[in-house]
């Protein structure tokens, strides 16, 4: 019932043809050694995060599994497609709900699930950022059901974490299995950074007269994807600065530098909207740039994501994507969404509620794989109190079915096992749409766990797209 | 009613501060109701960013001033013209959708005692409703200057049964969310020296979006709907969103502050 993405039947399929012969001809002692110097380089870059804000020990090294997720590149330009379909109506979505709505007026998406959104920003309505691009990375989780069955778990157009490893996954498989690399054609990912720069470059507003200067702007060192943010700064060559490197001064934006101010012209920031300017929004924040945000709506900085794109990404707001795509591109959707119930609709609560045991339950703000039900694996009196808080609530719940995740072999301690795996791709929106070949492969590393999340057992792989 | 302004406010700081950024809405909105001549602000040694006008329909200026500086004065002389359209905001060009406006904040959140007297009226309409609540909170809170503090909520003002008329405007808009109608906090001035007596002349009130009318203006802490002694500047969830000044000055300095505001009727 699970598709295996390395078996059709008994037979070994293409892309993972090299790497069945690779496992078979590895010295076990060889396996752990190759392991134990993974960990090792891992831990000497200090990649030790939580991925996509789960929280907990921002020490913790994520499992790295030295088995790589193999696509082959017809599979993988089908994914393309998809994903850069799916990020244009995403965007194509917040210019409309930030102007005049047209899709609301249309009656295709309910008023209140966008204007009483907690993400919709009204600082923003109005405003169009340059080239019309609210979102400028988005994330699209992916699930693989079948053969040609892929299905769209989530979109994350705030500011989705994680591509430093797909960068870190790829080099480390490279230095320590540079073989593999040489007698395969596997698509390169190592130059997300500099189309990252360029994107975000092709952003600058009209104010921006020179090569436009680029910055990201991080929380600081005690955030848990801090090193994500140094990590691409140094990669893209650009400085990362935190509130207090920024200042306004006469409308413009300026970084603070040895040899005196510098004109900012672009800001890839990784801190939340509330906490953006503290003359906009949360007034007690101290990790934004006071007046940033009039710099920001009278056309004198760029800031990717734009304030107010969340209102794309929650889960609720998700029901509609294949809605936007049909509305804004005319075209049908080549990526599907997994099906959903949303509990605020009376036939659909009712269905959920009768079948909670099947189901898996989920908060419409909720991240990370807290505040769920996961019904098949849950006991009677976990259902009993889950049902509990969403009959208190109903609004705040969907509901989805288990979803059958396709299997990927992965290095287990009797050998090589299939384990359920997803993969988030980056799509960067500038001037035009881009998308490496790869992404974040995260795996659920205990046996039969379909929860890929790094805080409950699941890691990572490195994620290989094959030259024709 | 011609009306001239003048408001200045005064900000001194104990030590000289490195700088000051501020994000101003001190301009009257464009609508029937008002027409204005001149209008000037001015910030005392300030560098003026660009000036916008957003999604609500309020003009938005930032300013920044370079320091060390210790005393800064903003100033606000203008002309304006009113005309008394019952409450109603008639051309005015903004483009938030008015469900924006259902969001609940700390100075606006339901209780049990707000749900309650919001619920002990009836309208036979939205605009009926919302005359209805506007008298409600009126008998519901009285009008008690220095009973309340800035950070005061609906919930506590109605509970002490006094306050100012940002209270007022709080409780009101809270009973009309809780009502199922939009409403947002309103900052303008009050010209209200009528007996010759000066009063305070910032002024705050609540408007609530009523179906085909639009937004309309209700003054609970006077019982009344805007009319040509308000000049309205800007809009927000509630009293800390509709600010008409924000800012934050660096430097570990102490701000005190000054305020004077005057508003007088300029005879033909």
């Amino acid at each position: 019932m699970f598709y295996n993405e390395m078996f059709e039947g008994s037979e070994v399929r293409a892309p993972y043809a090299m790497l069945s012969d690779w496992v078979d001809t590895m010295p076990a002692d060889m396996r752990q050694m190759k392991q134990a110097e993974a960990e090792a380089l891992f831990r000497r870059i200090g990649i030790t995060f939580a991925v996509y804000g789960e929280g907990g020990d921002p020490d913790r090294l994520i499992p790295f599994d030295m088995m790589p997720r193999v696509f082959l590149q017809g599979e993988w330009r089908r994914l393309e497609r998809g994903i850069k379909q799916r990020a244009r109506a995403l965007n194509a979505f917040l210019r409309d709900v930030y102007s005049r709505g047209e899709i609301i007026r249309a009656g295709r998406i309910p008023a209140r699930l966008v204007y009483q959104n907690a993400a919709y920003e009204k600082a923003v309505v109005g405003f169009v950022p340059p080239r019309g691009v609210f979102s400028h990375i988005v994330g699209i989780d992916i699930v693989r059901t079948g053969r040609d069955d892929f299905h769209v778990l989530e979109d994350n157009c705030r500011t989705p974490s994680g591509v430093s490893y797909m960068l870190e996954n790829r080099e480390i498989m490279m230095r320590m299995f540079p073989a593999l690399f040489r007698n395969n054609r596997i698509e390169p990912v190592d130059q997300y950074p500099e189309i990252l720069r360029r994107t975000l470059a092709s952003v600058a507003p009209a104010k921006c007269a020179d090569e436009p200067t680029v910055v990201i702007l991080t929380p600081g060192h005690f955030n848990s994807a801090y090193y994500e943010h140094s990590f691409l700064a140094n990669l893209m060559g650009v400085e990362l600065v935190e509130g207090n490197d920024l200042f306004v001064d006469a409308g413009l934006v300026y970084m603070r530098t040895t040899e005196g101010p510098k004109r900012v012209d672009v800001i890839y920031r990784r801190i939340d909207d509330p906490f953006l300017d503290p003359l906009c929004f949360r007034k007690d924040s101290m990790l934004g740039v006071p007046g940033l945000m009039d710099v920001y709506r009278s056309g004198g900085v760029a800031i990717a994501s734009a304030p107010g794109a969340g209102v794309a990404d929650d889960k609720a707001v998700y029901t509609y994507v294949p809605e936007m795509i049909r509305f804004y591109l005319g075209e049908e959707p080549l990526l599907q969404n997994v099906p959903t119930w949303t509990l605020w609709k009376e036939d659909d609560y009712k269905y959920v509620m009768a079948n909670l045991a099947d189901l898996v339950v989920k908060e419409v703000h909720g991240s990370g794989g807290y505040g769920m039900l996961i019904g098949p694996k849950a006991s009677k009196d976990e259902i009993a109190r889950f049902a509990d808080l969403i009959r208190a609530n109903p609004d705040n719940y969907i509901a989805q079915p288990t979803l059958a995740l396709s299997t990927s072999p992965t290095f287990v301690a009797e050998g090589v096992a299939p384990r359920h795996v997803d993969l988030r791709p980056f799509c960067l929106c500038g001037d035009r749409l881009e998308l490496v070949p790869g992404g974040l492969t995260r795996v659920a590393l205990r046996e039969g766990s379909l929860v890929v999340n790094s805080s409950q057992g699941g890691g990572v792989k490195d994620t290989w797209v094959l030259s024709e | 009613m011609k009306l001239k302004i003048l408001h200045e406010t005064s900000y001194s700081y104990d030590a000289p501060i490195e700088a000051l950024a501020q994000s101003l809405r001190l301009t009257p909105s464009v609508h029937e109701g008002q027409r204005v001549g001149e209008w000037r602000i001015s910030v005392s040694g300030g560098q003026r960013g660009a000036g916008f006008r957003d999604g609500a329909g309020d003009w938005v200026e930032g300013w920044t001033v370079r320091g060390p500086i210790d005393k800064v004065v903003v100033t606000i002389q203008g002309l304006i013209e009113t005309r008394d359209t019952a409450g109603v905001l008639r051309g005015h060009r903004e483009t938030i959708n008015p469900l924006v406006y259902m969001r609940s904040t700390p100075a606006t959140r339901s209780n049990d005692a707000l749900q309650a007297l919001a619920h002990s009226v009836k309208g036979e309409d939205g605009l009926d409703l919302a005359h209805e609540l506007s008298a409600a909170v009126h008998g519901a809170i009285a009008y008690v200057p220095g009973a309340t503090e800035v950070w005061t909520s609906a919930a506590e003002a109605l509970a002490l049964g006094q306050g100012v008329c940002q209270d007022h405007a709080h409780a009101l808009i809270a009973c009309a969310r809780a009502r199922g109608l939009p409403a947002r906090y309103v900052s303008g001035y009050l010209h209200s020296n009528l007996d010759g007596t000066p009063h305070d002349a910032a002024h705050a009130w609540a408007e609530i979006h009523v179906g085909t009318l639009g937004w309309v203006g209700f003054d609970a802490a006077n019982a009344c709907c805007p009319d040509d002694r308000y000049i309205r500047l800007g809009s927000g969830y509630d009293a800390p969103d509709a600010a008409p000044v924000r800012g934050m000055a660096f430097g570990p300095s102490r701000e005190s502050l000054d305020v004077r505001v005057h508003v007088e009727e300029i005879q033909q």
